[in-house]
């Protein structure tokens, strides 16, 4: 084992210890705890970009395989690292610094234990990501997902804990239908390694198949409803709009954790290979996926709230990717795996941006002893009108009227997550929009008929101007209409996550060939996953004394 | 003995699911904790029913299914149960912050319009 596979358990160990170090930290040292998570969270980016660095130089389907215990494969618990888990890796590591950024402005002073709650979710989502085994994905679910309970009461109030009751329960029961899903599977195919279950499968026989696809479809619901695919997602749009911004930055990610887990356990267990079972259920995946794209969009357009806005956002992705994921077509799996990038990105952008442009409107308790004016964005002073100046409705003069920065700022901010949302060029999400569009519109092996893709094809254009229209309607409310508001207050550390996101947004946009070709890699090493299991299957322990 | 079980599981489902259902949290409550009961009961069942035999392994009698019953999902209920039971106290606590913060026990906070 080298360093690449030591190096693979750092997600999991880095966030674990700096949640012990957080939690018995005395919480009058609040600047030193600050500190020692932002260290942490930039550590977690580093050991992110480094896997992506050496799952991206490696051949064609590179697949990293470690075993933490040293025991032989379908015993011992198996990490396993591909593309697309270094990719999610990468992007929970962003939303993450995102998200503690924008709370060390002020958020992170609500309650004690904001710090170890932030890093124990990373822990949840890293360990989700990197392990390959059924019942080790369930432990790390649970671990995220005791992590986010915690996060969304952050800050308390009733609308928390009201939002936060059902969010639980609908999760808890998710979380039975796993277990139930997974016991199932181990009856039929006695092994819960991931890879080991997709060997078996093409020889389960004819009187257990029914079983096995029952196992199965439990599993799907449970990740189903974690994803928020119609019509198990009721829960997203409150909870995600009672949560406090950094928290709801951070859960911008979780619903992803579902879409992810579908991608890799759909496309291992149920390839065109898999005999009887070759692609069972991917009518419901696309079926679904479509509704959900559907009641997101209008979802969308019908909502009064920016931040019931932004749940809508995050459901019209999920569905998005799920019926990408249902046509098992390796060139649309590429598009929607650029197009998760840029729009988990830009949702945790919108949750950011939601909290500080609603600032006013809420009665939220502030945080105690906040310096306004330090750190604070200039805001210019108002000119004193030209006697010739343009006039608008109310005779006050157009021009040479200063927008302050701060709004400025946000204004710039909040169309650019408008144009990321809803696909629009130039920004990433047009690039992911448009991969996706032209393999659908290409002809060739398509599970699903030509209908269900002109559907999807008619459906993402369609999402994208509904998309369009509720975010310019809420620019329009928020920025241009309310004249006489007070000054709107923006600290730089509040902006700097903006900033950080909506930049990755750019970033992925120019180097939109390079990231296209690494995720059609990663989609490629999904939809033939021979590679994956032999990587898995054929990892040895070490023999004892032998050298490292 | 398949018929027992399966007959206790189903039970302990309907009991969990109707209880789920119910508008008062305590209701909800008992209703997931019936249910991770079924569930537990469930894991444990699908590796092999059988009286008087144990999951380890002792000297001098061939390790297989015929001599042994299966450990792996006991290990499974085992994790199951600790986490269900966290999970359980969790849920309890924020069912007492909704009670002290809305001064109702239903789900939503409030009473339905009857």
């Amino acid at each position: 084992m080298n360093a690449t596979g030591h190096a693979m358990l750092l997600p999991v160990l880095l966030p674990m210890v700096a949640a012990a170090v957080l939690v018995v930290m005395p919480d009058g040292l609040r600047r030193v705890k600050a500190g020692v998570h932002l260290a942490a969270m930039l550590a977690n980016l580093a050991v992110a970009i480094f896997l992506v660095v050496v799952v991206a130089g490696g051949t064609h389907g590179t697949t990293v395989v470690y075993l933490p215990g040293n025991w032989p494969v379908p015993f011992g618990i198996v990490l396993a690292l591909d593309r697309l888990t270094a990719l999610m890796l990468l992007l929970a590591a962003s939303v993450g610094i995102g998200s503690l950024l924008f709370a060390l402005a002020r958020w992170h002073r609500a309650s004690v234990h904001f710090h170890p709650l932030l890093q124990l979710q990373l822990m949840g989502l890293n360990g989700a990501f990197l392990t390959a085994d059924l019942f080790n994905l369930f432990v790390f679910f649970e671990v995220l997902l005791a992590a986010s309970y915690g996060l969304l009461l952050h800050g308390g109030g009733s609308l928390r804990v009201r939002a936060g009751l059902h969010y639980i329960a609908v999760n808890l029961v998710a979380s039975l239908l796993f277990l139930a899903g997974a016991a199932l599977l181990y009856g039929v195919t006695g092994t819960l390694t991931m890879a080991d279950i997709a060997q078996k499968l093409p020889h389960v026989p004819a009187s257990d198949r029914g079983l096995l696809h029952a196992a199965a479809a439990l599993l799907a619901v449970a990740f189903l409803a974690k994803a928020a695919i119609w019509p198990l997602n009721f829960w997203l749009p409150s909870a995600y709009a009672a949560a406090s911004a950094p928290s709801a930055a951070m859960f911008a990610i979780l619903t992803k954790v579902g879409v992810y887990a579908i991608l890799r356990l759909w496309t291992l267990w149920f390839p065109t290979t898999a005999g009887d079972s070759a692609l069972f259920g991917h009518a419901v995946l696309v079926g679904a996926g479509l509704a959900t794209m559907a009641f997101g969009s209008i979802g969308m357009l019908r909502s009064q709230q920016l931040a019931r806005l932004a749940g809508y956002s995050v459901i019209t992705s999920s569905g998005t990717l799920i019926a990408a994921a249902g046509f098992d077509n390796p060139s649309l799996t590429a598009g929607a795996l650029f197009y998760m990038a840029s729009s988990t990105l830009a949702a945790a952008t919108l949750f950011l941006l939601v909290e500080v442009v609603e600032r006013q409107r809420q009665i939220e308790v502030e945080g105690p002893g906040i310096d306004d004016v330090a750190g604070r964005l200039p805001a210019f002073g108002e000119a004193p009108p030209r006697l010739d100046a343009n006039l608008d409705d109310e005779q006050i003069p157009l021009v040479g009227r200063a927008i302050p920065g701060a709004l400025a700022f946000l204004g710039v901010a909040f169309l650019a997550c408008t144009v990321v949302v809803a696909g629009l060029p130039p920004l990433s999400g047009f690039v992911g929009k448009l991969a996706m569009l032209s393999a659908l519109a290409a002809p060739g092996p398509m599970s699903g008929n030509a209908t269900s893709a002109w559907l999807m094809f008619g459906l993402l254009l369609a999402s994208g101007l509904l998309s369009t229209v509720a975010l310019s309607r809420a620019f329009i409310v928020h920025f241009w209409a309310t004249q006489d508001r007070a000054s709107l207050r923006l600290r730089v550390i509040e902006g700097l996550p903006i900033v950080l996101l909506l930049g990755c947004c750019i970033a992925l946009s120019f180097a939109g060939e390079r990231a296209l070709r690494y995720t059609s890699e990663a989609a490629a090493g999904l939809h033939l996953p021979q590679g994956y299991v032999d990587a898995v299957m054929s990892a040895r322990p070490h023999a004892p004394g032998a050298a490292r | 003995m398949e018929a027992i079980i399966s007959i206790a599981i189903g039970v302990l489902v309907a009991a969990g699911v109707w209880l789920v259902l119910r508008p008062r949290t305590y209701q909800v409550l008992v209703g997931l904790s019936l249910l991770s009961y079924a569930i537990n009961l469930f894991i444990f069942s699908v590796g092999s029913l059988s009286i008087d035999k144990e999951p380890i392994v002792r000297s001098g009698v061939a390790a297989d299914l015929v001599n042994y019953t299966d450990p792996m999902p006991q290990a499974l209920a085992l994790t199951a149960i600790v986490i269900g039971f966290a999970t359980t106290a969790l849920f309890l606590v924020v069912l007492l912050a909704l009670r002290g913060l809305t001064d109702s026990d239903h789900v939503d906070g409030e009473e339905e319009d009857s």
